[in-house]
């Protein structure tokens, strides 16, 4: 059984550079941001997630909206096991995958087989399970003989494709997307668009934090509204869409 | 990219290193990526580092054995594998200390365990460190020399030489990534270090009641002593092994103790 668990879930960011607050940090900080304030140490501690409960199960698509600085980035990463939380509690029960940057990785100076073999590494394939996939990786990038050549002769279309069709090959029970994935042309964005409903179709809960409210709507559920780092609003995909973005 | 996580309670130092050292396969790739990439645009590659290293060894060979009035059929090969292995030594502790910090974007984005970063460094200047050593069986034939079966010892030294580094390199990345002055701290005390230990001369030039303090108390002393001793035709003494050893454990207890406290804590200092 897939699931997620977030309980009573706070990040504090130290920042150990910025000595003192000022006035006009913490305006700023009404219009963007988490909430600026202090710890016991006396450092200046950014607020990026505050008492966040939410659980996922089987079946559910999650989209988070809110502002720059509201906090989706920073529940990406605790909900991919990169920030540990400050307070609260996290569990997580599922191969859990993120595609947050999808160019994470690619070395321009290696050829476009090599970078392959880097990222599904980076993956967590095994030797023999990318040897299964190499052929299929190189079919659907339709890069041809330019995967002989180093990554840097390559467009930023065709890095992307790349890209795009090295981290698609996963089948995770729980996906994390920082947008929809673009890549490429049309020609090849009209396939890729398949391959990732195909993929999110497959995975078991899907989280997605974007700015389009067509997209939410389509592909999820449910929506968080983040704002501060607080939920403003859980529920109902089209209710809380039409909500934050005022129909 | 992906992790199986079953249940993400804090996962603990000794579950990441073992983790890590059980996926070795990708330490090992993306180390030897950042060796590729010397050979990249350049046919000779990462032997340029050989050449310099084979150069600085030729020129303070040939300085040093003058002023000290060193035999060369002796003194060259001892400041060879010493320079050698210096390099590697202090080549570890500095990139060690930025072993986190040069992962950030991947740290922060895929839950890979950490200990994958510091085998990344040591693997990639393991390799070139055997570039490296191909000098010194070079400075052997010119003396018309060769090694005995003593210089079968440098296999269980490296292995303990580098569980002894790997533990420094675990807490320096930790430290250093919360702490970022104090990478250049550590670059200059190695720097320092290099005249401090062994290296250009002889342990036995110094005065019999110094060589307590200045020997004995030095760390790189018997790490340096257990791979140079056996590839000069020695055996290293039963302190330098002693002291690799015991410090292997202790250093191992509290690297280990050190990263489960701060684990969960590094990525926010990214």
């Amino acid at each position: 059984m897939t699931s997620m668990t977030l309980e009573d879930v706070t990040v504090d960011f130290p920042i150990y550079n910025a000595k003192s607050r000022s006035l006009k940090n913490q305006v700023m900080s009404l219009a963007t941001g988490g909430t600026i304030g202090s710890n016991a140490e006396g450092h200046v501690v950014i607020r990026g997630l505050e008492s966040i409960n939410l659980s996922l199960n089987d079946g559910d698509r999650l989209g988070l909206i809110g502002h720059n600085g509201s906090g989706k980035t920073t529940l990406l990463r605790v909900m991919s096991g990169v920030y540990y939380p400050s307070g609260g509690r996290i569990s997580i029960n599922g191969k859990c995958t993120s595609l947050i940057n999808i160019s994470l990785g690619i070395d321009a100076e290696a050829t476009g087989r090599e970078n392959i073999g880097i990222r599904g590494a980076l993956l967590g394939f095994t030797k023999r399970e990318m040897a299964e996939k190499q052929a299929e990786i190189e079919e659907f990038s339709e890069l041809g003989n330019f995967l002989d050549m180093p990554v840097r002769t390559y467009s930023t279309g065709m890095q992307l494709r790349l890209a795009f069709s090295i981290s698609t090959v996963i089948q995770p029970e729980i996906l994390i997307m920082d947008e929809w994935l673009a890549a490429g042309d049309e020609g090849f964005q009209h396939k890729a668009n398949e391959r990732l409903h195909d993929l999110v179709n497959k995975t078991k809960i899907l989280i997605i934090a974007s700015h389009s409210k067509e997209l939410l709507v389509k592909n999820c559920t449910r929506i968080v509204w983040l704002e501060h780092g607080k939920i403003k609003m859980d529920g109902n995909a089209e209710t809380v869409a039409s909500a934050y973005f005022g129909r | 990219m992906s992790m199986t996580i079953a249940n993400s309670q804090k996962v603990t130092a000794w579950e990441d290193v073992t983790a890590a050292a059980g996926n070795f396969r990708l330490a090992a790739l993306l180390g030897w990526q950042d060796v590729a990439q010397r050979y990249r645009r350049s046919s000779v590659g990462a032997f340029w580092l050989t050449i310099n290293m084979g150069v600085l060894i030729g020129a303070l060979g040939l300085i040093f054995g003058t002023i000290f009035r060193s035999p060369m059929s002796e003194f060259l090969p001892f400041i060879c594998v010493g320079l050698i292995m210096w390099g590697y030594y202090s080549q570890l502790i500095n990139e060690g200390c930025l072993s986190f910090i040069s992962n950030t974007e991947t740290m922060l984005q895929l839950p890979l365990p950490f200990f994958t970063y510091i085998l990344r460094t040591w693997w990639r200047n393991s390799i070139i460190l055997f570039h490296n050593i191909v000098i010194f069986p070079i400075v052997l034939l010119l003396f018309g020399k060769f090694m005995g079966l003593n210089a079968l010892l440098v296999i269980p030294a490296f292995f303990l030489v580098s569980l002894n580094l790997l533990w420094m390199m675990v807490i320096l990345s930790v430290v250093c990534t919360r702490y970022r002055d104090l990478t250049q701290i550590i670059q200059n005390i190695m720097q320092v270090g290099m005249y401090v230990t062994p290296i250009m001369w002889q342990p036995h030039q110094l005065p019999a009641n110094k060589s307590i303090l200045i020997l004995d108390f030095n760390p790189f002393y018997h790490l340096i002593s257990v791979i140079r001793d056996p590839l000069l035709g020695g055996t290293g003494t039963l302190l330098n092994w002693g002291v690799v050893v015991v410090m292997a454990f202790v250093g191992w207890t509290i690297a280990l103790l050190f990263l489960n406290r701060f684990r969960s804590r590094v990525t926010y200092w990214l």
